[in-house]
């Protein structure tokens, strides 16, 4: 089995990205390229909805590593993010070291903490060798969690190992490959920042949005997906509690060819304006007269640009 | 050859080391390590153009979104000169070193004058864009800085002695982790084996784990308009206090903007951090505007900043000018993102004070708790005002019924 090798340049790293139908712009690349050769966690910040996620699994698709992800939630602790030892199979172990007479309690309590009754968890899988190499190690949406988990991450991040009292000390030989993403729901300390190279994923600029839905959306329609681009990103610089974001416009995009329409007109996209807002007063926001007056600018404008 | 390999390495590591302290000195928070990693940065990335080069720094020195700006300013300032950076990325790549060592290329000199100069100006100018930028918002703004009398040792004691005690209403708040407990409602199997393990495995001492409480997030929306400019200082000082005794607080100081000071206050000395908010904080004892600033903190922070259960302190006199339905919707959708709004209102000491303003009409139906302060002279009695329960008839649902 040959493992794939990391790419060797940042025009590599486009290209791998490319591969997978992920459209990045060049500092993404940059920033992912030097993540993949120092060895360093990448710690992706934005808003929901701008592809920080993918940008894991493609990395885990194109170069044939195991992803593993441990989506971060409220009370995530140690039992559930590292390790958590098998206790019905360890009581049944004592159990039998009982029925078998054997007294030795040294003995009981050495066999009983063995690998053998580890249940392991996302971070500590991470850890273990893989034959495809090193896996891709995702750790979502990090500002969910509390900070006494983040500073659990730290020795992680730092050492690439973990502790377990009974246990002792488990060290990766090759590190896993680490994306981090927050939605920034709050602040995550600067230490843990510190560790990693760190990205913020904004919306696409019009040309590289419309080559994400043309690789996402393969059946678009060339119109339709330029009216769509346009509609998007004349919408995000409208004064919204919640712009929409790439998944958005692909979301909207699917919706518009499952209802088989070729180009947008008023009344289709005030129907189909739930797909793109998912706020009610932004929605009220968007009345009918606004949606055709932002539409026939949208639509001058690409006249014009023809 | 390997001589001028070393130099012109040194010169990078000297250029990167100039760059990050005109970072810091633009307020990012780099350190030396950082500089390493950057060095680190650009001899793995092997970079082709200026873009690689400004891609490869902005992912070592930026770690915040808001960062990005100063970063981009300080880049353009510093690395100005055409040709420059091209020179820089020539010293890094290999080829360089191969071909013969070569006289200093012209200007070389002239260059380190322009960095170090470079700095100066570009601290100037940083200057001098933040004065244009306040001057363009509005007319109508009183800008001015604002000079605090300096903290008195008692003072402060005072204030440390009077926050000890302080307890907002619904102050522990019980999270999704466990804790051990002796009466608690699940088994601690985990402890319970290790018991066990003790006696041979014969007896199963049963060990508990219950949920674990702690103290919700503060955020704290200050109003320093010019009518409530004589609290001020004391609802400053009060905020400095809370944030060196809680873990998770969040202050925003608003007039006719808002302003995020956290980390201003959170400064170790009372006064600095009063200088320094004072620093960041160009509407003092201006006009207020509530609803446009409460409109900034729901649309650019309140998703930031109020995860986990967060406590609202609103401080403010509710003396708004043009109170329309935007402040009863902006209201409206900070009581709906927070765990629980308090307004605190300085004017209720007064007796008699009665929700007339239009203001504090729209205000009232959205906030659980309005709190009265009867004694604003000293932290103990904002402190008390703050605690236990609330007085009757300061159920903001009675003071309404009142006025219709």
């Amino acid at each position: 089995m040959t493992l794939t090798p990391l790419p060797t340049s940042i025009d590599a790293t486009l290209a791998l990205l490319a591969k997978a139908d992920y459209v990045a712009d060049r500092s993404l690349a940059t920033v992912l390229y030097l993540a993949l050769r120092m060895g360093r966690p990448l710690f992706v910040e934005g808003e929901a909805g701008t592809g920080k996620t993918e940008i894991a699994r493609v990395l885990a698709k194109t170069l044939g590593r195991k992803l593993i992800r441990l989506q971060c939630y409220e009370g995530l602790d140690v039992s559930a993010a590292v390790y958590e030892w098998n206790y019905g199979a360890q009581m049944i172990a004592i159990r039998l070291a009982e029925a078998e007479g054997e007294g030795d309690r040294e003995r009981i309590e050495h066999d009983v903490f063995s690998e053998r009754f580890l249940i392991k968890r996302p971070l500590l899988q991470a850890l273990e060798p893989d034959p495809d190499g090193p896996p891709v190690l995702l750790i979502d949406e990090i500002d969910r969690t509390d900070e006494a988990f983040e500073a659990f991450l730290l020795e992680v991040l730092a050492d690439f190992q973990v502790t377990v009292p009974e246990l002792g000390t488990i060290k990766a030989a090759h590190p896993p490959i680490v994306v981090i993403t927050s939605n920034r729901t709050r602040e995550v300390h600067d230490a843990l920042k510190r560790r990693c190279l760190y990205h913020w994923v904004g919306y696409p600029d019009a040309k590289r949005e419309l080559a994400i839905l043309r690789a996402k959306v393969p059946g678009i329609a060339k119109t339709l997906s330029q009216q769509v681009v346009a509609f998007v990103q004349a919408l995000r610089k409208e004064d919204l509690f919640k712009v929409p974001g790439v998944a958005e416009t692909l979301d909207w995009a699917g919706a518009l060819t499952e209802l088989d329409v070729v180009a947008l007109d008023p009344a289709t996209v005030s129907d189909t304006l739930g797909a793109l807002l998912k706020y009610q007063d932004d929605i009220a926001r968007l009345d009918g007269s606004k949606v055709k007056a932002l539409l026939d600018e949208v639509k001058s404008e690409l006249r014009a640009a023809e | 050859m390997a001589e001028s390999q070393t130099s012109n390495q040194g010169r990078l590591a000297e250029n990167i080391l100039y760059f990050a302290r005109a970072l810091r000195a633009a307020g990012l928070p780099v350190g030396p390590g950082a500089v390493l990693d950057c060095l680190e940065a650009l001899s793995v990335a092997r970079i082709g153009d200026r873009e690689d080069f400004y891609w490869t720094l902005h992912a070592v020195f930026v770690k915040r979104h808001e960062h990005s700006i100063l970063f981009d300013q300080a880049f353009r300032l510093f690395f100005r000169k055409r040709g420059y950076i091209e020179q820089l990325i020539a010293t890094m790549l290999p080829e360089a070193a191969k071909t013969p060592p070569k006289p200093p290329p012209p200007g070389a000199q002239r260059i380190q004058e322009a960095l170090t100069g470079g700095l100066k100006e570009c601290e100037e100018e940083k200057q001098e864009i933040e004065l244009d930028a306040r001057l363009t918002v509005s007319d109508r703004e009183v800008l001015q800085k604002k000079d605090f009398a300096q903290m008195t040792a008692a003072e402060i004691a005072a204030a440390k002695h009077a926050i000890a005690k302080l307890a907002l209403p619904l102050d522990l708040i019980r999270t999704r982790r466990l804790a051990t407990a002796r009466h608690g409602h699940m088994i601690d199997i985990r402890r319970t084996l290790r018991a066990s393990m003790k006696a041979g495995g014969a007896v199963i001492d049963l060990k508990y784990l219950g949920p674990r409480e702690k103290e919700p997030p503060i955020v704290a929306l200050l109003d320093i308009s010019g009518s409530m400019s004589q609290y001020t200082r004391l609802f400053l000082h009060f905020l400095h206090a809370v944030t060196d005794a809680r873990k998770r607080v969040t202050t925003f100081l608003f007039g006719t903007r808002l302003t995020n000071v956290t980390r201003a206050i959170r400064q170790r000395d009372p006064d600095e951090a009063l200088a320094a908010c004072s620093a960041h904080v160009a509407d003092w004892s201006g006009g207020t505007r509530i609803a446009s600033s409460l409109r900034a903190f729901n649309k650019n922070w309140s998703r930031r900043v109020l995860g986990q259960g967060a406590v609202v302190l609103l401080i403010t006199d509710g003396l708004e000018r043009d109170a329309d339905e935007t402040l009863g919707f902006e209201m409206d959708r900070l009581h709906r993102s927070c765990r629980r709004l308090i307004w605190l209102n300085p004017l209720l000491r007064f007796d008699g004070f009665e929700a007339r303003a239009k203001g504090v009409r729209t205000m009232l139906p959205h906030v659980d708790e309005l709190r009265p302060i009867y004694n604003l002279e000293s932290m103990t009695g904002l402190v008390r005002a703050l605690s236990g329960a609330p007085a009757k008839g300061y159920d903001p649902k009675t003071m309404l019924k009142q006025v219709a």
